[in-house]
């Protein structure tokens, strides 16, 4: 459906847009953000300064941000989909060849006023593109192997780039949200029964090959398996994190220990406790109902977008809004099944909570698509 | 339009359905989440809540205790010793410049100390405790547990520091540990967290880093409640660690005192070797230093001093300094020979003083010549001319296999730094090192010791035992660890004719005992100690045809770092060797005036086990023995029967 079709009459234009935005969405975004400048509060002691009053301005411009993108005709969106895939991936390429390295890894690049990450920009635009793609692609080649070949170099080509940084978060991120992507799209069930099996079997691999000349992983990888497989082992060294985040959180009980009152988070026995491990201070703090409640806001975000996106005729619309939903949900779920002990540390954000500029902004403009895409829906 | 419409309302079918078999997937994923979430915080809160309050129960390490040295006897070479200092941790203090004005007060702070634990209180996590002051006072310590309560986040604790009770002895040895540096922790692939201990000590150089892996021992944990500020309110429970092991080295303190002290006011080095075990009773390098200064931290003046003496007090002289060895090299160009049939043990070569090789004239150290000299001779006095006519009919491959037989030019596995290989030249080392052809002069040169051949003091010890026995015997340092003895050096028979050998050693008891001999002056008297040696004297320096018209060649005529390095090896008793010897004296002169003095000094205390009684010299030299016997006894701290008492 080009948008030639859509009936420009009954597509709102100018500041009528604003009414056709997705209310409850917003609400629900701006809720989860308000949370997260509790939290940023609470871990800093009370206090605005380091952390909570910065992750307000970035919210600020990111909400700015998404209404803008949210403003441009959807087509547009798609039209720049292979574009916006292309200069991610090109600023990829330029983190490997200029980058800045911190901790350990090499992912940023310096653009003057920030730092940008662009692994992170290309969990959108991969999204944008596999959604463009199967949007031009007539359904009945949809599962042909060649064109089943394509969207899968475009996925593994920045997946690549980023475990070359290394960021093994990012990349389990991305691979996960592509293929759910060819999933929703209509590729043959088949395809990804061989490649789940072909996982299982590379998994086995990466256990067999520890220690030997052809070691598949780097070391201080194998050392966070082993941690997550069993951190009392080193209850000082590198399964201190878990240990203690879930300490954290089970001591939060039922209704936790209140605002600002968590010895875990107070008494410094947690780890970044304003980034990857936020969920934790706030398990602490307002106990199960507080998590539970957090997860249910993030469970109502998931709804409104599958809702909107199920009910949307144009291809393209749904397959991106879902395509961000899922983005969105592994982000919050791999951060929680991570801090909650049933995932190993890879280092990925609980978003729109988590202290962070890159992931923030770049989440934003992903709910900004989607809500182009529900103001601009063929009516 | 460009879709048929079925193909979008079927696309659009599809997609829902998918879309609602991944909502169904995600809603099982947060379903799981939800689940562990009334896990553990419902159903396990209470324990979780337990192990939250016993957070406020630190887990802390214990450092292990180092393993101790000792020499054969038992004697201390290092411990460790209480060292108590103030630590601060910036989270707790709150404004840390009041409280360490306040603690200026009760305790005298280094401004230089004072001024990097201020640093790395502002640049370390708030919750690492810094070291503010080192090695203070048990009185000052006292001072600051009692007004804890005004010094928040200001701890006083205890801990071991090393000490090396002999001071200067060991230290080429021995070598010293220091405190952990981020340049030791890059080195270290995933470092132990027991090595971010703060002001935790690790082995430098020398044996303390060459063994340090059985020296530091394993950590253990002890688990202690803290209050709100961090500090320590009681101990629950301690799981210990593993000490680092203890080692009793071969050396002998008494011997090694003497041996440093012998070689006082020189640039030199000594090694005492045990000809049965391979032990080394003593390994000398002087000037020494005190590793003491190292383990609290060396002053950058005091370091520098170091590093600009002329005599250079840091390199371990005994293993790493290579020397060309002069006429000590004699026995293997002899032994190469005489095993390979160039030469009988009678045959005489004519030394007029100078030989003509290869149109370039080879002179002899004796200007006038020796006049017809067979091996017997020619070791005993010394002759070079004889050795010219080895290197020709031998040729250097069958020299150099028989110096690395005897240990030259080889690298001994000892828990030392840069323990030297040498060099027994080669055609193919010349050819690839130096990118030239080897010439028959280097062959001449390589007989009497000189050219491209070195040898380390150690070296030449082991070449001497190994003559002395024909056996292959190994240097060995390490004699126990942890009570449990190490394999000696006593080694296998090198497979050398043993008539060859044993007129090769009786030449060689000719140079200290027979009146022509070259080190006849610095014989022993006694007759159950009497010694076999070689003098050697490696040129520094080319001496010029112009030198040699005018004569300046005599080494006093010359500055000290110009001179001739003098080298003595030696075996006694001669019957039945005990130890054998190996001194260099850098730019000392002769062989024969500057080392073997020292050498036979060295052999005597070695054997008689203290001052050897003055009636083992000859009778010319007692006056001068007693006075340099009583001068050392002043200069060496007191040593007891067992060395024990010596701290």
């Amino acid at each position: 459906m080009s948008y030639l079709e859509y009936t420009v009459k009954t597509t709102p234009t100018g500041p009528g847009k604003m009414l056709h935005l997705n209310w409850p969405l917003v609400v629900l975004l701006m809720a989860v953000a308000g949370v997260g400048f509790l939290m940023l509060y609470s871990v800093a002691g009370g206090s605005l300064s380091p952390w909570a009053e910065p992750q307000m301005k970035r919210f600020a411009l990111g909400f700015a941000i998404m209404l803008m993108v949210a403003m441009v005709p959807i087509w547009f969106w798609r039209n720049m989909s292979l574009l916006a895939y292309l200069i991610s991936v090109a600023l990829l390429i330029a983190v490997a060849l200029f980058g800045i390295e911190g901790k350990g890894a090499q992912r940023w690049i310096d653009i003057g006023f920030m730092r940008l990450q662009p692994s992170e920009l290309v969990k959108i635009t991969l999204v944008m593109l596999l959604a463009a793609y199967y949007d031009w692609l007539p359904m009945s080649r949809v599962s042909r192997p060649v064109w089943v070949a394509l969207p899968v170099a475009m996925i593994l080509f920045p997946v690549a780039l980023v475990l070359r940084q290394p960021d093994l978060g990012t990349s389990i991120l991305l691979l996960a949200a592509g293929g759910v992507m060819m999933f929703i799209a209509g590729v043959h069930w088949a395809y990804f029964a061989t490649v789940i099996a072909a996982v299982v079997g590379l998994v086995f691999a990466v256990f067999e090959s520890r220690g030997t000349t052809w070691q598949m992983l780097e070391n201080y990888q194998y050392r966070r398996i082993d941690t997550f497989l069993n951190p009392d082992n080193d209850p000082l060294g590198a399964g201190y994190h878990i240990t203690q985040s879930k300490i954290a959180l089970g001591s939060g009980g039922w209704t936790g220990r209140g605002f600002m009152q968590g010895t875990q988070s107070r008494l410094n026995f947690l780890p970044e406790k304003h980034t990857d491990f936020i969920f934790v201070t706030l398990a602490e703090e307002f106990g199960f109902v507080g998590a539970i409640s957090i997860l249910g806001l993030y469970t109502l975000i998931l709804v409104f977008c599958i809702s909107t996106a199920l009910s949307n005729r144009d291809r393209y619309s749904s397959l991106l809004t879902l395509g961000v939903a899922m983005t969105f949900f592994l982000f919050f779920s791999v951060n929680m099944a991570m801090v909650m002990g049933l995932m190993p540390v890879v280092g990925v954000p609980l978003p729109l909570i988590s202290y962070g500029g890159s992931a923030m902004l770049v989440l934003m403009v992903g709910f900004g698509l989607v809500q182009s895409a529900h103001i601009h829906k063929p009516r | 339009m460009r879709r048929p419409g079925r193909d979008t309302a079927e696309s659009q079918r599809r997609i829902t359905r998918r879309g609602l078999v991944i909502g169904g997937l995600q809603a099982g994923v947060m379903g799981v989440l939800a689940l562990r979430m009334r896990y553990m915080q419902v159903e396990q809160a209470d324990q979780f809540r337990l192990l939250a309050d016993e957070n406020r129960i630190n887990i802390q390490l214990i450092p292990p205790t180092r393993g101790r040295l000792f020499d054969r006897n038992g004697a201390v070479i290092a411990e460790n010793i209480p060292s108590y200092r103030i630590t601060m941790t910036r989270e707790q203090a709150g404004d840390v410049d009041a409280v360490i004005a306040r603690l200026a007060k009760l305790v005298e702070l280094d401004p230089d100390e004072l001024e990097r634990a201020r640093r790395d209180l502002r640049e370390l996590r708030g919750d690492t405790p810094v070291t503010v002051a080192d090695r203070v006072s048990w009185g000052a310590i006292s001072r600051v547990a009692v007004n804890a309560p005004a010094l928040p986040g200001v701890l006083p604790e205890v801990g071991l520091s090393r000490r090396y009770p002999a001071n200067s002895d060991y230290a080429h040895v021995v070598g010293y540990v220091g405190t952990v540096s981020d340049k030791d922790l890059e080195r270290i692939d995933a470092p132990e967290q027991l090595l971010r201990l703060p002001r935790f000590q690790i082995g430098k150089i020398g044996l303390e880093a060459k063994r340090e892996n059985l020296l530091r021992g394993s950590a253990g944990t002890r688990r202690v409640e803290v209050n709100a500020a961090g500090r320590v309110m009681r101990e629950l429970d301690r799981q210990e660690g593993q000490p680092g092991a203890d080692m009793q080295l071969t050396l002998d303190n008494a011997l090694q005192s003497y041996t440093n002290a012998r070689l006082e006011g020189e640039s030199a080095a000594a090694v005492v070797i045990d000809c049965d075990t391979g032990d080394l009773l003593a390994c000398a390098s002087a000037p020494s230093y005190d590793p003491n200064l190292f383990v609290r931290g060396i002053s950058v003046p005091d370091y520098r001093a170091l590093l600009d003496d002329p005599y250079r007090p840091l390199p371990n002289k005994a293993v790493q300094g290579i020397y060309p060895p002069g006429s000590t090299f004699k026995m293997v160009t002899a032994l190469a020979a005489l095993e390979d049939g160039q030469v009988a043990l009678d045959d005489t070569v004519y030394c007029p003083g100078y030989a003509e090789i290869s149109g370039r004239r080879f002179h002899c150290w004796k200007r006038g010549g020796h006049g017809n000299v067979d091996l017997h001779r020619s070791l005993r006095e010394s002759c070079d001319i004889y050795y010219y006519e080895m290197a020709l009919r031998t040729g250097i491959e069958k020299i150099s296999a028989m110096a690395e037989r005897l240990g030259l030019g080889v690298q001994f596995d000892l828990p030392m730094t840069s323990v030297a290989k040498g060099l027994a030249p080669t055609r193919e080392w010349k050819q690839a090192n130096r990118g030239q052809p080897w010439m028959i002069g280097d062959s001449v040169n390589t007989a009497i010791g000189q050219g491209f051949v070195l040898a380390s003091p150690l070296q030449l010890a082991v070449m001497t035992a190994r003559i002395a026995t024909s056996r292959a015997v190994t240097p060995r340092l390490i004699k126990s660890i942890d009570g449990v003895e190490q394999p000696t050096g006593h080694g296998d028979t090198l497979g050398l004719n043993e008539n060859l050998m044993r007129e090769v050693r009786k030449a060689m008891f000719a140079v200290s005992n027979s009146n022509r001999g070259t080190a006849y002056r610095s014989r022993i008297i006694d007759d159950a100690f009497r010694m076999a040696g070689k003098t050697g004297t490696s040129q520094v320096r080319n001496i010029t045809a112009g030198e040699r018209a005018s004569g300046v060649v005599n080494n006093r005529d010359l500055p000290w770092e110009r001179r001739d390095h003098a080298l003595f090896v030696n075996f006694a008793p001669f019957d039945a060797p005990k130890v054998a010897v190996a001194v260099v004296v850098e730019h000392g002169g002769g062989g024969s005036t500057a080392a073997a003095p020292i050498a036979r000094d060295i052999t005597l205390q070695a054997l008689y086990g203290e001052d050897p009684p003055l009636d083992a010299y000859p009778a010319a030299d007692r006056g001068r023995i007693k006075t340099l016997q009583e001068k050392l006894r002043r200069a060496r701290p007191k040593t007891g029967p067992d060395g024990k008492d010596r701290a």
